[in-house]
């Protein structure tokens, strides 16, 4: 049989799945292993004892100064920015968007002006945001909006415009307004694909929020790990990376969750990653 | 037929960038007449139901529904099925039926709830019936067949009681045996209902069997040098003896007009 007809088992697809991941681990271990049969006291490559005990240190140990658990103010602090960034640019996608796919006066007015401010690089706008803001929680906020909203409009105004000419025309057909081909055509034609444009926004939102706090902050992950990469801490960065990643993970795969179980319609066709 | 015309069509010409497709198109049409209309992909057969939707407009001419000039955008009097993305996908059948009158009794929210929401679903179980959709009233349009999706189109589109009824290919997508079954579902909708209907098809056969009048499209000049320069009109107009099939002109007469134009290929092979 040929290999592209193959198809794994279940078990298989999951063992293959873990394999990499495991690989990665092993791979680590072993040239932490040699690197500490040199020099015990190595810092680049921690073993994965050590890292486990620093995040446990992190997580379950109050600090000597605060008295706080670190790693839980940090993940609060970082995913109440993420979050609160998040959700004004889901807002701002979803009523500039449909305004701008839906009415051509508005998309005349405004498509060009969000098409360039997209390309603005979002970073450039962060000392801005600092001077206007000042160092507080709403710079950062601001900075996870600029560098996400635009695009996130963009791609909601493509899901508008993307909905099938005969669709609107038959709701005309049946006596709808504009209000309500708004509420009942276009929101739940775009809602899924909106899910889609926040699960894809917040991979350049964690950029800009580590970016936000390792640059002026006294709380969060982003400011963690700048903060110990002084000490060469390594066994306290590797673990706060992977736990954003892990964060990460799951947001998308909870946002996807939402989508299939919200948007069943949506998801009876072909199905995406 | 006696009175105004229900659908007057004077001088019509459409034009895109210059390029006529459509040109001095003359039709009167009369309530309760089924138009079946036919020609070369391309001749702006369906231009021409986009017209009288008035999705597109015309460059010039006039078009008069029950006298008075057709308004310049879609409304409840005309009904349309396409032949795809008619329904609403996030909607489940039942949900795309009451649509029209949660429209209508909504302004609003465009939603019905609780005890309004229940009779409307009840009003609608007689149409269910009859396009045979019960047992699927739960379902997403994408869990049904092809067929099913037609039905729920023609159904939907005339809840809102429309005097005229455009279907632009609507069972193109379809296979012969489902097509015999939507003929009759149309057939007996029409007899009951009375609306006028034009109907856009590629198949001869389904416009002869189905219409009481026979438009063909075509393009009645050529310039060689410049296929675009003219537009296409009515050129055959035939009124047919009902359902029946029995009409004295044959599909193979009318199958001529719908070749496409082989001129400007004749005239080079003569100029080597």
């Amino acid at each position: 049989m040929r290999i592209i007809n193959r198809k794994p088992s279940r078990v298989t697809a999951l063992a293959l799945g873990l394999l990499p991941f495991l690989a990665t681990i092993l791979v680590y271990a072993i040239a932490s292993h040699y690197r500490r049969l040199d020099n015990p006291a190595d810092k680049l490559l921690p073993s994965l004892e050590s890292m486990g005990n620093a995040f446990w240190r992190m997580a379950a140990v109050p600090d000597r100064r605060s008295g706080d658990l670190l790693l839980w103010v940090d993940t609060a602090d970082s995913l109440w920015r993420l979050g609160s960034g998040m959700a004004i640019a889901t807002l701002l996608a979803l009523t500039l968007g449909i305004a701008i796919g839906f009415i051509p006066h508005v998309r005349s007015a405004l498509a060009p002006y969000i098409a360039t401010f997209s390309l603005i690089p979002p970073i450039t706008i962060l000392p801005i945001l600092f001077i206007t803001f000042g160092l507080g929680e709403a710079s950062k906020i601001a900075l996870i909006v600029v560098g996400t909203a635009p695009v996130m409009v963009r791609s909601t105004a493509q899901a508008v415009l993307d909905i099938p000419r005969e669709m609107i025309i038959k709701a005309e057909t049946l006596g709808a307004s504009v209000w309500q081909m708004i509420t009942r055509l276009v929101l739940p034609q775009v809602l899924p694909k909106l899910l889609t444009a926040l699960r894809l926004g917040l991979v350049p939102a964690w950029i800009f929020l580590i970016s936000a706090e390792a640059i002026a902050s006294t709380t969060g992950l982003g400011y963690r790990i700048f903060l110990v990469r002084r000490y060469l801490a390594m066994d306290v960065i590797l673990p706060y990376v992977v736990w954003i990643t892990l964060l990460a993970f799951l947001l998308d795969r909870l946002l996807l969750a939402l989508s299939r179980r919200t948007f069943r319609w949506h998801h009876l066709g072909s199905d995406a990653l | 037929m006696t009175g105004a015309p229900k659908l007057s069509v004077r001088g019509l010409t459409k034009s895109y960038d210059g390029m006529p497709v459509l040109e001095r198109v003359e039709l009167d049409v009369d309530t309760g007449a089924f138009c079946t209309i036919v020609g070369a992909s391309g001749c702006g057969k369906s231009t021409f139901l986009r017209i009288l939707l008035s999705q597109e407009h015309p460059t010039r001419g006039t078009i008069l529904l029950d006298g008075h000039p057709l308004p310049d955008e879609p409304m409840p009097d005309r009904g349309i099925v396409f032949q795809k993305y008619s329904v609403f996908s996030h909607l489940t059948v039942a949900e795309n039926l009451i649509l029209a009158s949660e429209f209508e009794k909504a302004p609003l929210s465009g939603r019905l709830f609780g005890r309004a929401r229940m009779s409307a679903l009840e009003g609608i179980d007689d149409l269910l019936m009859k396009i045979g959709l019960c047992a699927a009233k739960d379902k997403y349009p994408a869990q049904l067949s092809g067929g099913m999706q037609q039905r729920l189109a023609i159904a939907q589109a005339l809840i809102k009681k429309p005097s005229i009824l455009l279907l632009d290919e609507p069972f193109g997508a379809l296979d012969p045996g489902i097509r015999l079954d939507m003929h009759e579902l149309l057939l007996g909708l029409w007899e009951e209902l009375g609306m006028t209907i034009f109907m856009v098809t590629h198949d001869i056969h389904e416009a002869f069997k189905l219409g009481t009048r026979l438009l063909v499209f075509d393009k009645i000049r050529h310039d060689p040098q410049a296929p675009e320069a003219y537009g296409a009109t009515i050129t055959y107009d035939l009124p047919l003896n009902g359902q029946s099939g029995k009409s004295q002109n044959q599909p193979g007469d009318i199958a001529d007009a719908l070749r496409p134009p082989v001129l400007a290929q004749t005239t080079i092979t003569q100029i080597r």
